[in-house]
């Protein structure tokens, strides 16, 4: 079934159809994201282009070589593609643009987004999300109850789920699941193999006495007990991690799923995570093209609805800049991360951009091992010195919000009335003389260069904008600009050697620890300081069991953290997505859980 | 001659030994090592410790090194910390991409630079001349990756007519053999598919091909001109030979000499060149992945790659060479 569908290249009408180089224009579409079928008719109507200039074009066409040469090649496509397609009302073909492959096929083994983005295709965890929120809802599990001592939760299992191979899902492949992390030893404890597991569950089988994780029950097919050794109030949350989505046990057997190498100075892929996925997600793999693309297609089993998507195709375009112009070109329907600076014009020329909400935070580091730093009258200069409103305006995506605390609104212990330092320039100036700088000082100001992340999708524009603001009351800063990675990372979070600096986060699931605890939970070199007070505060509030005492902890804990000013919260950007005209809806999730079933085509 | 092959081939050991120790200090002499390169944000102290210690990155570097070329005797290359396959395999299913675009960037530039510069310095001084002269110094100058992303929003973008992106496209489900895609498509008759992965290559080589191709028109021009006024061509008119007997065996074929020893110098201008054609054009080639292993410090990937693109020097180097012999008989006698 080769060319069943192709639709890449552009039909020979298009050569005539030519506008020099002249930017897509007007048409703009409302700033409202579930857009309606006339918005879009509307906005396609905008790409006529003008007689004269189709004339000049055509002929330019003809004058070039390779247009020639072309001509044939693109009618053929032409009419394979009307034979093929038909008339069918929507392409159910889905083609994405991710930005790298997948780190692994096995989400347990996995923390980056594109190997989340897959598996959340692919598996299903016990907890979901509810939809565009960060709050945890049923999935695999249809309801659980968690005992008084927060030590024992008891899930109800949903029945009749198979897996892709047909394995059920059931109690047992449930503790299969949980025991396989727990066993782990030596290089699949490493933080780049089973970072969630790690950091959540703390301990593997080998250091029973650090471990979170006890044992699991199965009660009969569909209830299954877990016992944890200590309390751990975010462990519904967790689940819904992909790092903790159901494997098929016979699948992860038979595909050796936990020998990943050792003997390398890395460790390779299992089989399994190289190419047999099993889950009872919508979606089951299909195949996986390394560097180019990966595809997947609908499970004709699935227990839920299985919306209008039957084969996805996952391209690799590691190039921001390549995705925004395969999405013009029609070659892909979507892409994440947006640049800021393309939404505006992708939106003129018709495509739908749709933002996150934010979960995320955009700091400025204050390293407290450079004197001047160390001083809070200086630490607090800054905080005033900062006129954020402006930076988000001019440096961050449209959906931005300005940023109190290091945890975004949604998460628990979000301080409404947390301590703030308001833009005052003359106050900032007063507090430097009062520290001994009546003339202002001079500090290094780290920033990575060439480099997107969720939080900041342009590094170097946030850093003149504080420069800008910082030299307003007489703080001159260094650049000290460096490659995101190593140069960058290496030198902000493992040596001492550096002043100013920018970095965030994304968060991962509603977990006030996944953000605050990260940061300051424990003396670090990106800070350079040491807070007995503040790490012991943040300890205690992890293991506390009560999700409701836990919550006023932290808001304690912003405030605290506030107060002591190791760092200024300076935003929460939103991340976008754009899509082609054809995509009217698509389930854009704070913490990305976005299962491809709810997108909606129209043609 | 097969002995000279075997002298260059018995040289190039002791090469290969002395950079693989001068690399191997090379790639991991930048702080911080991989380990904060795979872990991003996440980097705490602990787990950049930890990671070392497991993948053994806190070993002492001669320890290290003997597993390394331990390993490299049995052909074993290593795993790329990245993306955790085998480099070799990792190579084998990106090189074959890189190396049809090198040719159809290498077609380009010698089936349209040859004859331009030869027919510039025939009509020396006159207008096909004189615009050739710009044309190459415009393509000298202007960066791969801007001529790139220039040639990707005119043909790509506002006329459709040629893909942006890729190899293939990625809704053809065409089968792969050889990992020359267009090569596969001939031999498993998908025709369709070949002509798609062709289509694909034309953008991505012209963007790379443009520069050799104005060093290629300048060098043939500055080589004809040479030649065309040599006594021997004078003497060889005066004899009355037919000019297109002049033209072909007697200017032609000695202006290619420094042409041939350019083309082969440009080879190695191409790999890197695939760098920035291949992120531009999103197109899986070892220039992308070279990119990536920069990036992230991936110690097997660099070391496996250079030692890789030495061999490949020599090798360009020695048929280079062998086709002086070729061309010049005088070289033959020696």
């Amino acid at each position: 079934m080769r060319l069943a569908a192709v639709v890449e290249v552009r039909l020979v009408t298009r050569i005539s159809a030519v506008a020099a180089v002249i930017p897509m224009d007007t048409g703009r579409s409302g700033r409202n994201h579930s857009f309606t079928r006339e918005q879009h008719m509307s906005n396609r109507g905008t790409s006529v282009r003008g007689s004269a200039a189709r004339k000049r074009a055509a002929l330019t066409a003809g004058v070039s070589i390779a247009a020639l040469l072309l001509t044939g090649c693109v009618q053929s496509q032409r009419e394979e593609n009307t034979g093929a397609e038909g008339d069918s009302a929507v392409d159910s073909t889905f083609v994405f643009a991710a930005s790298s492959d997948p780190k692994s096929l096995d989400p347990a083994f996995a923390s980056d987004g594109e190997s989340f983005r897959v598996s959340r295709q692919i598996f299903e965890g016990l907890v979901g999300v509810e939809p565009g929120t960060a709050d945890p809802a049923p999935l695999l599990a249809e309801s659980w109850e968690t005992a008084e001592d927060g030590l024992s939760t008891v899930f109800q299992l949903k029945e009749g789920v198979t897996f892709h191979d047909g394995t059920p899902f059931d109690a047992e492949a449930v503790c299969f699941n949980f025991d396989r992390w727990y066993n782990w030893t030596g290089i699949q404890q490493a933080e780049t193999t089973s970072y969630y597991y790690g950091s959540l569950f703390r301990g593997f089988a080998d250091s029973p006495e650090d471990a979170v994780y006890e044992s699991c029950e199965a009660n009969g097919d569909n209830e299954v007990t877990i016992n944890l050794a200590k309390p751990f109030a975010g462990f519904i949350a967790a689940l819904s991690l992909p790092a903790f989505a159901m494997q098929s046990p016979t699948a992860l057997e038979e595909y050796s799923a936990d020998e990943i190498g050792g003997t390398a100075e890395a460790p390779s892929l299992s089989e399994y995570a190289l190419g047999h996925p099993v889950g009872t997600g919508p979606f089951k793999f299909d195949s996986w093209n390394v560097g180019q693309q990966l595809e997947i297609s609908i499970y004709d089993d699935y227990w839920g609805d299985k919306g209008q998507i039957a084969k996805t195709i996952f391209r690799i375009i590691d190039d921001p800049q390549a995705r925004r112009q395969a999405l013009e070109a029609g070659t892909i329907d979507g892409y994440d991360l947006v640049a800021p600076a393309d939404t505006q014009s992708l939106k003129d020329a018709g495509y739908n951009i749709t933002p996150r909400d934010p979960f995320t935070i955009l700091y400025l580091g204050m390293n407290q091992a450079i004197p001047e730093l160390a001083d809070p009258k200086v630490r607090e200069a800054i905080a005033h010195a900062i006129d954020k409103e402006a930076l988000v305006a001019q440096t961050l995506p449209e959906g931005t919000k300005v940023a109190t605390q290091f945890i975004p609104e949604v998460v628990d212990g979000y301080n409404e009335d947390v301590t703030t330092y308001e833009y005052d320039p003359e106050r900032a100036k007063e507090l430097l003389a009062e520290a001994g700088y009546p003339d202002g000082f001079e500090v290094t100001f780290n920033y990575p260069t060439n480099v997107s992340r969720p939080y900041m999708p342009t590094p170097e524009q946030v850093f003149t904008n504080l420069q800008a603001q910082l030299s307003d009351v007489g703080i001159t800063v260094t650049p000290a600009p460096a490659a995101w990675s190593p140069d960058y990372l290496n030198q902000v979070q493992g040596t001492p050697d550096h002043g100013l600096h920018l970095l965030g986060w994304t968060g991962d699931y509603n977990d006030t620890d996944n953000f605050i605890g990260v940061f300051f939970g424990q003396e670090k070199l990106e800070f350079g300081f040491d807070n007995p007070e503040l790490f012991s505060a943040l300890d205690e509030a992890r293991g506390i069991s009560d999700r409701e005492q836990q919550t006023e902890l932290y808001k304690d804990i912003n405030e605290q953290i506030a107060e002591f000013n190791p760092a200024i919260p300076l935003a929460h950007p939103a991340p976008s997505l754009a899509f082609a005209p054809r995509v009217t809806s698509y389930p854009a999730s704070p913490v990305n859980d976005e299962v491809f079933t709810e997108i909606e085509l129209s043609e | 001659m097969l002995r000279v092959i075997g002298k260059r081939i018995a040289l190039l050991i002791p090469t290969l030994i002395g950079l693989s120790i001068l690399l191997f200090l090379w790639v991991r002499s930048p702080p911080g090592g991989p380990a904060t390169a795979l872990l991003g944000e996440k980097a705490t102290p602990e787990a950049i410790a930890r990671v070392n210690e497991l993948y053994g990155f806190d070993r002492p570097l001669l320890t290290q090194y003997l597993t390394y070329v331990g390993r490299l005797l049995q052909g074993d290359f290593g795993v790329s910390i990245n993306t955790g396959r085998p480099v070799l395999e990792e190579f084998a299913t990106r090189f074959p991409a890189t190396l049809e675009l090198t040719v159809v960037a290498l077609v380009f530039a010698i089936g349209v630079g040859v004859p331009l510069g030869y027919f510039a310095a025939r009509y020396y001084g006159r207008f096909l001349d004189h615009s050739s002269v710009v044309l190459s110094l415009v393509g000298i100058t202007v960066p791969v990756f801007f001529l790139a992303f220039i040639l990707k929003y005119i043909f790509a973008i506002q006329w459709g007519i040629l893909p942006p992106d890729g190899r293939q496209n990625p809704r053809i489900d065409a089968t792969h053999v050889t990992e020359f895609y267009v090569l596969d498509g001939m031999l498993t008759g998908e025709y369709d598919a070949a002509w798609d992965a062709f289509l694909h290559l034309i953008l991505p080589g012209l963007a790379l091909g443009t520069i050799p191709l104005a060093i290629i028109v300048r060098i043939t021009r500055a080589s004809v001109l040479e030649v065309q006024n040599a006594d021997y061509v004078r003497t060889a008119r005066a004899k009355g030979l037919m000019e297109r007997t002049i033209r072909g065996s007697f200017i032609l074929r000695n202006a290619m000499l420094p042409v041939v020893t350019t083309i082969g110098l440009q080879l190695g201008l191409l790999i890197s060149g695939a760098v920035l054609t291949e992120t531009v054009f999103a197109f899986n080639g070892i220039g992308r992945f070279l990119r990536d292993a920069i990036f992230g410090l991936d110690y097997p990937v660099l070391q496996g790659f250079i030692i890789f693109i030495a061999i490949l020097y020599a090798l360009i180097n020695l048929i280079v060479d062998l086709s002086y012999s070729v061309i010049d008989p005088r070289v033959r006698v020696q």
